[in-house]
């Protein structure tokens, strides 16, 4: 996994993570978190705009945890 | 065995949680309808400012007779779909009186509003294409985009310049369609329409404006946003409901294409569900005749809003944005706090809406009023005062 990715994911992740709760790559952004379903689009939009990629929101429903995410991040980077 | 319902327990305690604070606020029985504007609710006439009853037309004499006319003459379902049923003349009647009402040169209509968003954005768009969707949209928004398959790119709220950017950001081919509100439900904020037209000039895709909230209420001959703006032309398909300012239930897409009509042959919320009943159809084809021969109700609705969004500026609440439109709501800082205010709102004899995270943009908690063009300045006065006297209780704190 990339770690650097990872980091930045967290690090955009914290203003969403009200719970405070420690982020571990399975940690599972939705359901670990108790983050509703418009927060975590509202995050992914924070991830796109800081990688300048797109991640289109049918690509949320198979991904589930932070890890899930770093692979889609990776995935759509190698594309632009 | 996993228990299915173990993943809405999360929901029943907050479910409780209301209960326990006073009446159920988002399963409210209306034990009589007065009026558009007033209802019996726990034995007390109470001021309707939650119904999006827009025109103030559900009451209106011809609009019924129309209906029970309809009930004896074709009876009180159709009992299946147009596509397998065949359409009633009602069907084809109302159809052709909103396309000439939109100035279209096609228009189908759905059994409900939440369908005509399902039906026309999963007819319009498929696996290969790309929808770009406010992130403000409705649910039946979401849900169309999600029931057609296409990819799904969501951008900030009335933010052209961020959709542009993601426009670029595109990488596939297939069509483009993109979705904006004419007045967004929960706020009552336009769509800055002419940024968007210009962002469509640049990038070229095809635009859907849903006026469901915007329909009879906004332009010089009520078509909603687009018409206000003059932009007509710009936008490609127009969404709308007949459960808002034509007072029944149903819905419509409205478009100029030359194949619009395969939409019929296409659109699965069309194709496999009953179409509306004669007497909704009636109802709606009558009060669509009013709202053109009756220009005074927009005036006056326009009045009315004014009144409450000054009124509610003058208490100092915080609104939901800057512009009036009917939809005028109150932003309140906490879930406690909001179901209590509605709570004594409606022990002091008014009903608004209450509106929730996840379903308000940016965890919003407010109090939603929409305003009828058949309340009087009495009743704005009102429920002006009865908000005051609820802030004056101290159950409400200006949110920050």
């Amino acid at each position: 996994m990339n770690q650097d990715i990872f980091a930045t994911l967290c690090q955009l992740l914290e203003p969403f993570n009200t719970a405070k709760i420690a982020l571990k790559p399975e940690t599972d952004i939705s359901a670990d978190l108790n983050i509703d379903s418009v927060s975590v689009m509202d995050f992914v939009m924070e991830v796109e705009d800081h990688f300048d990629i797109e991640i289109p929101l049918n690509v949320l429903s198979e991904t589930r945890s932070l890890a899930d995410l770093v692979k889609v991040v990776e995935g759509r980077l190698a594309k632009v | 065995m996993t228990d299915l319902f173990d993943k809405h327990r999360g929901i029943a305690e907050r479910h409780e949680r209301m209960m326990s604070l006073g009446v159920n606020a988002v399963s409210l029985t209306n034990d009589r309808i007065l009026s558009p504007t007033r209802a019996i609710i726990n034995g007390r006439e109470t001021v309707l400012a939650g119904t999006n009853n827009y025109m103030g037309i559900t009451f209106e004499p011809d609009c019924i007779a129309a209906g029970q006319e309809a009930l004896g003459l074709y009876g009180t379902g159709t009992t299946g779909s147009r596509i397998a049923n065949g359409s009633y003349a009602l069907h084809r009647d109302l159809e052709k009186e909103l396309a000439g009402f939109l100035n279209r040169t096609h228009c189908i209509m759905f059994t409900t509003g939440y369908q005509a968003n399902l039906g026309m954005l999963a007819g319009l768009a498929g696996p290969k294409d790309t929808i770009y969707l406010d992130a403000d949209s409705h649910s039946s928004i979401y849900d169309g985009c999600t029931l057609s398959g296409a990819k799904l790119v969501r951008f900030r709220h009335n933010d052209a310049s961020d959709l542009d950017k993601r426009l670029a950001r595109s990488e596939d081919g297939g069509g483009r369609l993109v979705v904006l509100e004419g007045i967004y439900s929960m706020l009552g904020d336009r769509a800055p329409l002419a940024d968007f037209v210009e962002v469509k000039k640049k990038h070229g895709f095809q635009l859907l404006v849903d006026e469901a909230h915007s329909f009879g209420v906004l332009g010089p001959n009520g078509r909603g946003l687009a018409d206000e703006a003059g932009l007509e032309d710009d936008v490609d398909f127009v969404v709308g409901t007949f459960s808002k300012s034509i007072g029944a239930i149903g819905g419509f897409g409205a478009g100029n294409h030359p194949l619009f009509n395969m939409l019929r042959y296409t659109s699965r919320p069309y194709m496999f569900t009953a179409s509306p009943s004669p007497a909704t159809v009636a109802t709606s084809l009558a009060a669509i005749r009013k709202l053109k021969a009756e220009p005074e109700r927009r005036e006056r609705l326009a009045v009315n809003s004014a009144r409450l969004f000054n009124g509610f500026k003058a208490l100092g609440l915080a609104l939901g944005c800057d512009s009036v439109s009917p939809i005028v709501a109150v932003n309140c800082p906490d879930e406690v706090s909001t179901i209590a205010m509605w709570n004594a709102l409606l022990n002091a004899g008014v009903y608004v809406n209450i509106a929730l995270p996840p379903g308000t943009p940016g965890k919003q908690c407010l109090l939603r009023c929409s305003v009828s063009a058949a309340h009087t300045f009495e009743d704005i006065d009102r429920i002006i005062a009865l908000f005051g006297e609820v802030v004056a209780q101290g159950h409400y704190k200006k949110a920050s």
